[in-house]
């Protein structure tokens, strides 16, 4: 009859205690918990970046057929074709003008970052705000912007010659220059905000310290502030650098085909040429190198604990 | 006695945002090779006079003079003074040998002097060994003691030392304030210490200025301030002190009658200016009262106070007795546990009627 009692009890307890069991095995094997909480994460990124990154991989050893279909046929072609004085080329003046881009971005964006997070509190968040209302307009029109004032016939060649200080317009439109000042514009809130948080988070106090010890305002950056903030500045010039060299709609808009950027190349590769196997063994190598010189330029910052 | 003057302040004054004065009119004579303490309770302007000695804040008004010569707008890097700041601002990015060898560097000192000079310093501080960790693999007190070291061995001619004891727990403070004498003792470097503390000002002071709301209210050595404290709000921030109020009735040689609650005459040291009928404070300390069981005559014995026992503390070292004397006054007693309190149990308890005793010169007439 006790038994019989017990029984009955057991099975009635059973239905909680089958979610209670799961949370028990979890816990004691805490990777299978990890991986419980990742699956979301890794799901997505496998699907969507993983799985891409192996077409891709699989299509730069491919052929390009007649009509640019892809033939699987195995070559080594499309990498050995990179190495072609005119593709080099195109890759340094990328590189050339993605570093430019992101100097000039420090330049402007430490300065500014400075300036915002010394700021008192309620101009602080104006300031956070002429950062931020860029990214409210539509990238394209913000580059026809700058087309217009750039034009022959564009604000400021207008403005110079109503002034009399030039007789002709400058041609500033479809030149590199025209192109970082594209990169540069797009970029620099990925410049500031980064190195705004770091500054933010620097306590003034050894700063002052520094002072009391001799240091004048030029030292206070070099030895305590640009140290201890380095991080920020490595953030910023990776978000800056990176999307820079892989860009085509600025260099396509600015540049107007006179300033071909690697991105450039890419794209006519997969749309115009229809040639997807070069395009790709293109994009691998400049994921390849970018991805290199962002890891070499980590570790140079991790030279001292911080 | 006529000493060198390491730092003065001229009647300086700093206001805040046109309207909060922080420091108000105050005027110091710091000398050479003394350990100044400024003591005060948070708020009272104490730390913004030190910065305005450091040079990072500028007075609105008055001269502050550092060695003789008035130091105006000179930035803080420029100043033959160094400070010892409240949370020790270690460079977190520098070795302890690289934080130490910093102002030295600055000031472009040669390469194999700066190695001595660390040296010397990490060793006055007890640090040898360190050189080549991070603050934050430090204690609170080795970080303490790097940053008195960074600013030692530019052996400059004060010391500024903001609450550097703050963070540390107290045990550890115990022993910092007596390594601080010492270090100061050996270097013979002026020291400006801040604190609000002011059992440390007492241990480790050569003299003391007590300030509240901006303002000096006294200056003189831990003894002066101790026993003879200017005003109410010395007398009760330094140490602990019983105010009784009334009026002078008589005043023979330096011993004046004062009659509180307008029954009970009581005893206190006169000083210069005090009148027959003025009205004043009589400021007693706790320890200064000798407590005892009443016999037939003390009734009548002139500036004894009789009382019942209304509460007992045991805190160790000392018992404290709070003396009811009347509705309206109530005195704190101190004695010191001589005995071992287990063997022999006191025979005064709560309820017991008390007699309270103490040499007038233990008292003092504050007159504000």
């Amino acid at each position: 009859m006790a038994l019989a009692e017990e029984a009955r009890q057991k099975a009635v307890q059973a239905k909680p205690r089958l979610t209670e069991a799961i949370g028990e095995v979890l816990r004691r094997r805490p990777l299978l918990q990890l991986s419980v909480i990742l699956s979301p994460g890794i799901l997505w990124l496998t699907l969507f970046f993983l799985f891409p990154l192996c077409i891709v991989l699989a299509y730069s050893f491919a052929t390009r057929g007649t009509y640019g279909q892809i033939v699987w046929h195995f070559t080594l072609e499309n990498y050995r074709r990179f190495f072609d004085w005119l593709y080099i080329r195109t890759f340094l003046l990328s590189i050339w003008l993605s570093v430019l881009a992101t100097v000039i971005c420090l330049m402007i964006g430490y300065p500014f970052a400075f300036v915002m997070a010394r700021a008192p509190r309620r101009w602080r968040n104006a300031l956070m705000l002429l950062v931020m209302i860029p990214f409210w307009t539509n990238f394209l029109v913000r580059t026809y912007a700058i087309m217009f004032l750039l034009r022959n016939e564009g604000l400021i060649n207008t403005a110079l010659q109503w002034l009399g200080v030039i007789n002709r317009p400058i041609p500033m439109l479809f030149t590199p220059f025209a192109v970082v000042l594209g990169l540069v514009y797009g970029y620099l809130p990925f410049m500031i905000l980064p190195i705004y948080a770091s500054i933010e988070k620097f306590d003034f106090t050894l700063a002052e310290a520094a002072q009391d010890l001799g240091a004048n305002a030029w030292r206070v950056f070099r030895e305590i502030l640009w140290p201890l903030t380095l991080p920020g500045t490595i953030a910023g010039s990776i978000l800056v650098f990176i999307p820079s060299v892989g860009t085509f709609v600025t260099s396509d808009l600015l540049g107007g085909g006179k300033v071909v950027m690697i991105g450039n190349l890419i794209q006519q590769q997969f749309l115009t040429v229809r040639h997807w196997p070069f395009g790709s063994a293109i994009s691998l190598i400049l994921m390849a190198i970018v991805l290199i010189a962002t890891l070499i330029y980590f570790r140079s910052g991790e030279e001292r604990p911080i | 006695m006529e000493r060198p003057v390491d730092v003065e302040l001229c009647d300086v004054t700093k206001v805040f945002d046109q309207h909060v004065k922080a420091v108000d009119h105050v005027s110091l004579q710091i000398y050479q090779g003394e350990f100044f303490s400024l003591l005060g309770p948070s708020g009272c302007g104490k730390t913004t006079t030190l910065r305005m000695i450091a040079g990072f804040e500028l007075p609105t008004s008055g001269d502050i003079l550092i060695e003789g010569r008035v130091v105006g707008n000179t930035p803080p890097f420029k100043r033959n003074v160094n400070t010892v700041f409240q949370n020790y601002a270690l460079f977190p990015h520098m070795t302890v040998e690289e934080n130490v060898a910093f102002g030295l560097r600055m000031k472009g000192v040669p390469r194999d002097e700066i190695r001595q000079r660390v040296r010397e310093a990490l060793h006055l501080v007890r640090l040898n060994g360190f050189e080549n960790r991070y603050p934050r693999q430090l204690s609170g007190g080795q970080q303490q003691r790097v940053a008195l070291a960074r600013a030692l061995v530019n052996r400059p001619r004060v010391l500024l030392l903001d609450e550097p004891l703050g963070a540390l727990d107290l045990k550890l403070r115990k022993d910092m304030q007596l390594e601080l004498k010492r270090l100061q003792e050996t270097v013979g470097i002026t020291f400006l210490y801040v604190t609000h503390d002011q059992e440390e000002a007492l241990t480790m002071s050569d003299r003391i200025a007590v300030m509240n709301a901006g303002r000096v209210l006294q200056v003189g050595t831990p003894l002066e301030i101790y026993e003879r404290p200017a005003n109410r709000f010395v007398a009760d921030f330094i140490g602990e002190s019983n105010f009784l109020e009334g009026q002078v009735t008589r005043i023979e040689r330096d011993t004046a009658t004062v009659v509180i609650s307008d029954r009970f005459p009581v005893l206190a040291q006169t000083h210069h200016g005090i009148q027959p009928g003025q009205r004043v404070t009589v400021a007693i300390r706790p320890e200064k009262i000798r407590l005892c069981i009443p016999t037939s005559d003390s009734q009548n014995e002139a500036g004894a106070l009789t009382g019942t026992v209304q509460d007992i503390v045991y805190i160790g070292t000392d018992t404290h007795y709070l003396v009811r004397i009347d509705d309206h006054t109530a005195i704190r007693v101190r004695v010191q546990n001589a005995q071992n309190r287990l063997d022999s149990p006191d025979s005064i308890r709560r309820g017991t009627w008390v007699v309270l005793r103490w040499a007038p010169e233990a008292a003092r007439l504050l007159t504000e």
